[in-house]
Parts: structure tokens; C-alpha cells; sequence
């Protein structure tokens, strides 16, 4: 059930509960230590006159620090609502209904921040300072009448004090960061190209040393050239000065070279979750196969491209168990009744790779495969 | 004979379309000061009945506007289209809406090909009665449904008198298609078709494509920034940058092994999963720089800015198409350097002998 709000401060209703309805095994990252955002059963509906909109259902996902997570599914899958949702930039008829979300980043006590329980002036000194986001749409995310350094003072002098000379001098680092002369400072958004653009906002996120940035499909408009440079440059100065980055993209070729682990959504739900390798060698969601077997490959032997038939399920009434059973061709019955949650399909093998699928397994041959490569635990 | 180039789709059928050296110039600013961008400069190639031809290329590349020309969008600046060996003149109303009859275009963003007033109905109607002239309620309503069966909505009479926002992504392509193929066209124009599609769709449209051209017997142009799903769609492939055509040959030979330093970046730039712990993890360095100008300032070959073996002859010089095999030719100076095995054991006579071609397909 769904209760209409104890706080607004946000615009999007929060009703932050502990991560009540499911005890679901608790994600273990590569290693021990802490997640710096820690995402527990998070639901957010959309309300609608057709009624609710369940864009995001029950997610559990772990950032660790200095860590690359990709988050991959179709348009309406919920990744963007996810990533904002768990920052609170979601505005009505967007809801969360359930959930909690915890940051625990450097500059914060140790027990970490509730993020769905921040009061509108406590979110103002999180955003951006302790995570920050690169938007979608370049053009559209960059204020067409300010110059380039206008927007950067402005992130600064929201969030530190600074006198204007060193403002000027780190607003001219963080080019230097990212790649761009220095006198591009005085241009304005529409003299530069696609991809400096895109730099600019990579500058503007890591203005203020945030510890997670969440890239939303940062690199989609752009060419293959110059998005290999950006992804090349984001593990770089994640390597530098070492903040986690949520990925959210369509392309999982290009995850699968970036990420360290991914996450497969669909219909609101992570259905998948392991390391790169993991996901590309031996997918095991019928899903996150046919996310595999859709895109041409251009090194290698031509392989045979199926893709995945039939459209995304209406979100507003999903059919009971797996909502990816009308386009699977693995499903049976069983897949009706079955209770959507993520667990080890090799316990023995990976314990980290989680498939909401109990049913498909990675493919024997594959399997096998694995271990004359030195996969064995 | 020996000299030219043959196209590596022209084994599918006859030739049907033709660009003949084929130039579009765009003036920049007023007056004297004003410069020349040459968006398309002396491009020619040939599409087959049953063939693809693919174009790949950057953005600003010139891409989109080889298909405006060859759709009669645009006006050429010197060269000539021909339709079965006659030049095209697009100068009446009439000559140009026969031309549609046979080539027609699918647009890259059916959010805004299709107009969001309209019915699917309405759209599928007015090619039918307009361009194939069927009359008669019945008969109309019947081209229509046989139409959306010919691109997979069925059953037809469930989309009929949808508009476009109650459909999805791939379902409002399949519209666009439909459209394109009411006219019974023997040339299809493919700007990016797929380019805004999800992942997981775009393989759908994709065979689509290719389906219809076997049933239909079109003639393709398919246009793409992708140069893997080149790889999978064309026969031919032409490579782009900045105006000229820099590379062309079979599909496979092109993308596996690139001879031209743009083609090269470009398949090295391309996502591949199966390097794992490559390339980003490295942090490899491409080469950085602009995407290629195309104003008739830049003398000497367009793409020596940013390639590795460009010396003063390259800034000086417009670098020849030099033929490769008999189906693939590249326009560098210095494919002993950038490509030297392919010229090594190619059947021509290595970079001594190749003469300026004519890059026609005979």
C-alpha cells in the first residue's frame, strides 16, 4: 500500500521506510567495503488518471567507491527514474512509495545520509557537492545565455566559498580536466561542439569534488570518435580523483567495456546484475541475452543477431511473476507464479552474479568453457 | 576498364540510381568574406536493384545530404543523378512527383516524420491515392491494410486510427516504411533509420529493411554513423568524411580490415566487448581533434588534421582514389604506410601503378 506523504519537501512525495518488504539478499559488491549509495527495495510510481505508473519496483543496488555500475535496459524500463529518484529529482506525479536510500560518502558521519528523509535545505547541500549528475541533452542541460564560467562560478559558489580569482583558477582547472582550452571559458554553449559540450558538463558535475556522479546516457548523441574520447577521459579522472559512477545507458556494448558491474533492468526491476565479464560471457536472464544477441558486432565472426520480439509490457498492469514472459521464448507456466528476486546462479562460481531468472542458467558449454579459462573460484 | 571500381552490390542486380560526381556547395556569410563549405564534393556510386549501399560517416560528414540530393530535396551544385541511365531534372512539379514514385526516403526520427495530428490511416491513405492512384473506398482501405501487414503491424485494423503518440518507437518506424513503400518505389533512401530506435529494436527494423528489399526488389541506401551495422545490412559500404568519399569496398573487407586512416579510427573507435580490459582501461589514446571542416579553405586532403601519417604532401594535395582490388579503392597518399598489407597482397600492382580512377561503378 501506499501512503500520500508525511514530508514534501521535494515536490515528489517520500514516504522513506526501512526496506520493510524485502529482507532480499543484501547485493555483495567486489569487496567488504561500504557502498557509497546504497539503494534499498526502492519502488516510484508515476500516478496517472489510468492509474499508477510502476516505473520502478523493489530495486536494490549497491555503488561501492571508486566503482563504475551500469545500468542497462530499454526506453521506459525505469533507469532514468531510478538514478533520479534516488536523488530526489523526481518532481509529481512521480512518487516513491517505498524504500530507502543511503549515502555515505567521505565528508559524511559514518552511519551515512537517509536521502529520503532530507529536508529541502539538507538536499541542497548534498546535490551536487556529493553527487551530481551528467544530463542526457548537453544542449539542453547548459543555460544558452550564460558563458561557460558563469555556470561553473555558479555550481562553485553554491556549494563553497571562494573569493573570485580562485574561482576563476579552478573553473580553468577543471577544463584543463576535461580537456579544453582554457579561454573557452568566455564562450557560450552554442559556439561549441557536441562533444565539448558534453566535456563542460563532465567539468560542471566534477565542479565541487563530488563522490558519486550518475551519468545519464552521456555519450548517446554523440559520434563513435569522439564517444570513445569521453569514455576514455571518465575512467581517467575516475581513476584521478576516485568518485563512483552510475552509467545509465541503452548501449550495452558500451557498458561492457566501461563498467565494472552492471545491472539489467526491465520493466521497473533489476532482472540481472554481475561484473562485466560475467554479463557478457555468461548472461543468464533471457533478457539480458537478447539485449546481447541485438546489436551488430564489428570485431570478430559475424555472428547470428536475433534481438528481442514484441514491445515493453505496460507498466500500469503487469502480469503476475516475470514481466518479460510474453517476449521470452524459454517461458513456461512456472514463470507466472514466480517471485521476481535476485539470487546467485552459480553460488559456487561468482556468489555476485544475481538473476531474477530461476529457471535459465548460463549456458553449460559456456560454463565450461569458463573454467578451462581460469574462472574457478 | 581495368581502372574502375566495381560495385560490390552490383552483383545483386541491375544498376537503377546513379550519382555522377555528384557536388553540393553551401555558402557561408555575405559577400566577399562569405566562404564555401563543399558539404559534398565529386561523390559518385551506383545503387543496384536488390543491393545495399551503405554510407557511413560523422555527423556534418555530408551524409544526409547525398540522400537529399539523390531524393531531389536539394539542388545539385554541379554533377547529375540518373535514374536507369537518364539524368533526372527535378525543374517541374510533375517531373519531381514522378521521381517520388520511384525513390523515396525513411527519415531518422519518426517522432517527427509523422505528423501527430493524423491518423496511421490518414498517413497510408493519401500515398495510395496520390501515388498510386487507387480509387474507390474499398479498394484504398485495402492497399492500406495490406500495407501495415507488409511492414508487421498486424493485425492492421488495430492501428488504424491510432495517431502516432499512442505508438511505440519501432511500431511509428514501421509506419514510416509503410509510407515509403505505398508509392511502390524501386529506390529506398535510409537516413539513419534506426539511429533513434532502442537497442533491442533496431535489429527488428533492421530485417525489415532487408526483408522488404528481397520482396520488393529495392534498391538501398542505407545511411548510418554505426559502421558495425554496416557491416551486418550493406553489400557495398562507402566511408565518409567531411564531403569526400574516402573509402569504398565490400562491406566485410572494409570493416574487418580498414585501409583509409579515417576508416581505421573509426572501426578502432567502435564499442567492442571483446576487449575487455582494453582500450578504455588503458585509457588509449585517439586521436583527439575536430570533426572534419569541409570549407573550401582547407586545401590538401581533408582528414590530414587529425591522421597520424599526414605529412606536407598531404596539406597540400588532394589525395586520388587509389584502387585497392577491383571493388575497393581509398583516397590517401600513403596507403603504403597506413595499409600496407592490403596493398601488398592486393591484385593490383602496388601504389606505383594506381592511377587516378574513375570511381564508377562499370
Amino acid at each position: 500500500m501506499r501512503r500520500a506523504a508525511g514530508e514534501q519537501q521535494e515536490g515528489a512525495q517520500v514516504r522513506a521506510m526501512a526496506p520493510a518488504s524485502s529482507p532480499s539478499p543484501s547485493v555483495p559488491g567486489p569487496d567488504a567495503v561500504q557502498p557509497v549509495l546504497d539503494i534499498r527495495g526502492l519502488s516510484i510510481s508515476y500516478r496517472t488518471r489510468s492509474g499508477d505508473v510502476k516505473a520502478v519496483v523493489g530495486v536494490n543496488l549497491a555503488l561501492h567507491p571508486g566503482e563504475i555500475v551500469g545500468l542497462a535496459g530499454e526506453s521506459g524500463s525505469g533507469k532514468s527514474t531510478l538514478a533520479y529518484g534516488s536523488c530526489r529529482l523526481l518532481r509529481p506525479p512521480a512518487v516513491i512509495t517505498e524504500g530507502s536510500v543511503t549515502y555515505r560518502g567521505r565528508r559524511v558521519s559514518p552511519e551515512g545520509i537517509a536521502v529520503l528523509r532530507q529536508t529541502r535545505t539538507q538536499l541542497r547541500a548534498l546535490r551536487w557537492r556529493e553527487i551530481a549528475i551528467v544530463f542526457q541533452s548537453a544542449m539542453n542541460a547548459l543555460n544558452p545565455v550564460l558563458r561557460v564560467e558563469d555556470q561553473l562560478f555558479d555550481v562553485i559558489d553554491a556549494h563553497l566559498s571562494m573569493s573570485h580569482e580562485e574561482k576563476r583558477e579552478r573553473a580553468s582547472s577543471l577544463l584543463d580536466l576535461v580537456g579544453i582550452a582554457r579561454d573557452r571559458l568566455r564562450s557560450y554553449p552554442h559556439e561549441l561542439s557536441g562533444g565539448m559540450r558534453q566535456r563542460v558538463m563532465i567539468a560542471m558535475a566534477l565542479a565541487v569534488d563530488p563522490e558519486v556522479v550518475i551519468m545519464d546516457e552521456p555519450t548517446t548523441a554523440l559520434d563513435v570518435v569522439v564517444q570513445r574520447e569521453i569514455l576514455s577521459q571518465i575512467v581517467e579522472l575516475k581513476e584521478r580523483l576516485g568518485f563512483s559512477v552510475l552509467f545509465i545507458t541503452h548501449d550495452l556494448s558500451l557498458l561492457l567495456e566501461i563498467a565494472d558491474r552492471i545491472a539489467i533492468m526491465y520493466a521497473g526491476q533489476l532482472v540481472e546484475l554481475g561484473t562485466a565479464q560475467r554479463i557478457y560471457r555468461f548472461p543468464a536472464h533471457p533478457y539480458t541475452r537478447g539485449l546481447l544477441n541485438s546489436f551488430p558486432s564489428l570485431h570478430g565472426p559475424r555472428r547470428e543477431l536475433a534481438g528481442i520480439p514484441g514491445s515493453p509490457p505496460d507498466l500500469r498492469s503487469l502480469p503476475p511473476g516475470c514481466p518479460f514472459v510474453p517476449r521470452c521464448s524459454f517461458a513456461t507456466d512456472a514463470c507466472r507464479q514466480i517471485d521476481m528476486r535476485l539470487a546467485p546462479i552459480e553460488e559456487a562460481r561468482d556468489p555476485s552474479h544475481l538473476s531474477t531468472c530461476p529457471f535459465v542458467l548460463p549456458d553449460k558449454q559456456l560454463s565450461t568453457s569458463a573454467s578451462t579459462e581460469g574462472h574457478q573460484q | 576498364m581495368n581502372t574502375e571500381i566495381r560495385s560490390a552490390a552490383q552483383f545483386r542486380g541491375p544498376l537503377v540510381l546513379e550519382a555522377v560526381s555528384i557536388s553540393r556547395n553551401f555558402k557561408l556569410g555575405r559577400g566577399r568574406k562569405g566562404q564555401v563549405l563543399s558539404a559534398v564534393r565529386d561523390v559518385s556510386f551506383g545503387l543496384y536493384r536488390r543491393g545495399v549501399v551503405a554510407l557511413v560517416g560523422e555527423s556534418g560528414s555530408g551524409k544526409s545530404t547525398v540522400a537529399r540530393l539523390l531524393a531531389g530535396q536539394d539542388h545539385l551544385t554541379s554533377g547529375e543523378v540518373r535514374l536507369d541511365g537518364n539524368v533526372v531534372h527535378l525543374r517541374h512539379r510533375r517531373t519531381f512527383r514522378n521521381y517520388k514514385h520511384e525513390v523515396q526516403m525513411v527519415f531518422q526520427d519518426p517522432f517527427a516524420s509523422l505528423n501527430s495530428v493524423h491518423t496511421v490511416r490518414y498517413h497510408l491513405e493519401r500515398p495510395v491515392r496520390i501515388q498510386r492512384g487507387t480509387k474507390g473506398r474499398a479498394a484504398i482501405a485495402e492497399q492500406v491494410a495490406k500495407l501495415l501487414s507488409e511492414v508487421e503491424l498486424t493485425p492492421p485494423e488495430q492501428f488504424l486510427a491510432k495517431y502516432p503518440h499512442e505508438l511505440s518507437g519501432g511500431q511509428r518506424q514501421r509506419v514510416a516504411i509503410a509510407r515509403s513503400i505505398a508509392a511502390n518505389p524501386r529506390v529506398l533512401l535510409a537516413d539513419e533509420p534506426i539511429s533513434m530506435l532502442d537497442v533491442s529494436i533496431r535489429l527488428d527494423i533492421l530485417s525489415l529493411l532487408n526483408d522488404l528489399r528481397e520482396r520488393l526488389d529495392l534498391a538501398m541506401l542505407y545511411i548510418t554513423h554505426d559502421i558495425a551495422s554496416a557491416r551486418y545490412v550493406a553489400d557495398e559500404t562507402l566511408v565518409m568524411y567531411a564531403g569526400d568519399i574516402v573509402e569504398r569496398g565490400p562491406s566485410e573487407e572494409v570493416t574487418q580490415d580498414p585501409a583509409h586512416p579515417y576508416t581505421q579510427l573509426l572501426v578502432a573507435s567502435a564499442p567492442d566487448p571483446d576487449a575487455l580490459d582494453s582500450g578504455l582501461r588503458i585509457g588509449s589514446k585517439v586521436l583527439a581533434g575536430q570533426a572534419g571542416s569541409a570549407l573550401s579553405s582547407v586545401v590538401g586532403c581533408r582528414f590530414s588534421p587529425r591522421c597520424p601519417f599526414a605529412d606536407d604532401h598531404c596539406r597540400q594535395e588532394v589525395p586520388p582514389a587509389v584502387r585497392i582490388s577491383d571493388q575497393r579503392a581509398a583516397s590517401c597518399w600513403h596507403l603504403d604506410r597506413a595499409a600496407p598489407h592490403i596493398l601488398s597482397s592486393g591484385p593490383s600492382t602496388g601504389p606505383a601503378a594506381s592511377a587516378e580512377v574513375s570511381p564508377n561503378a562499370g
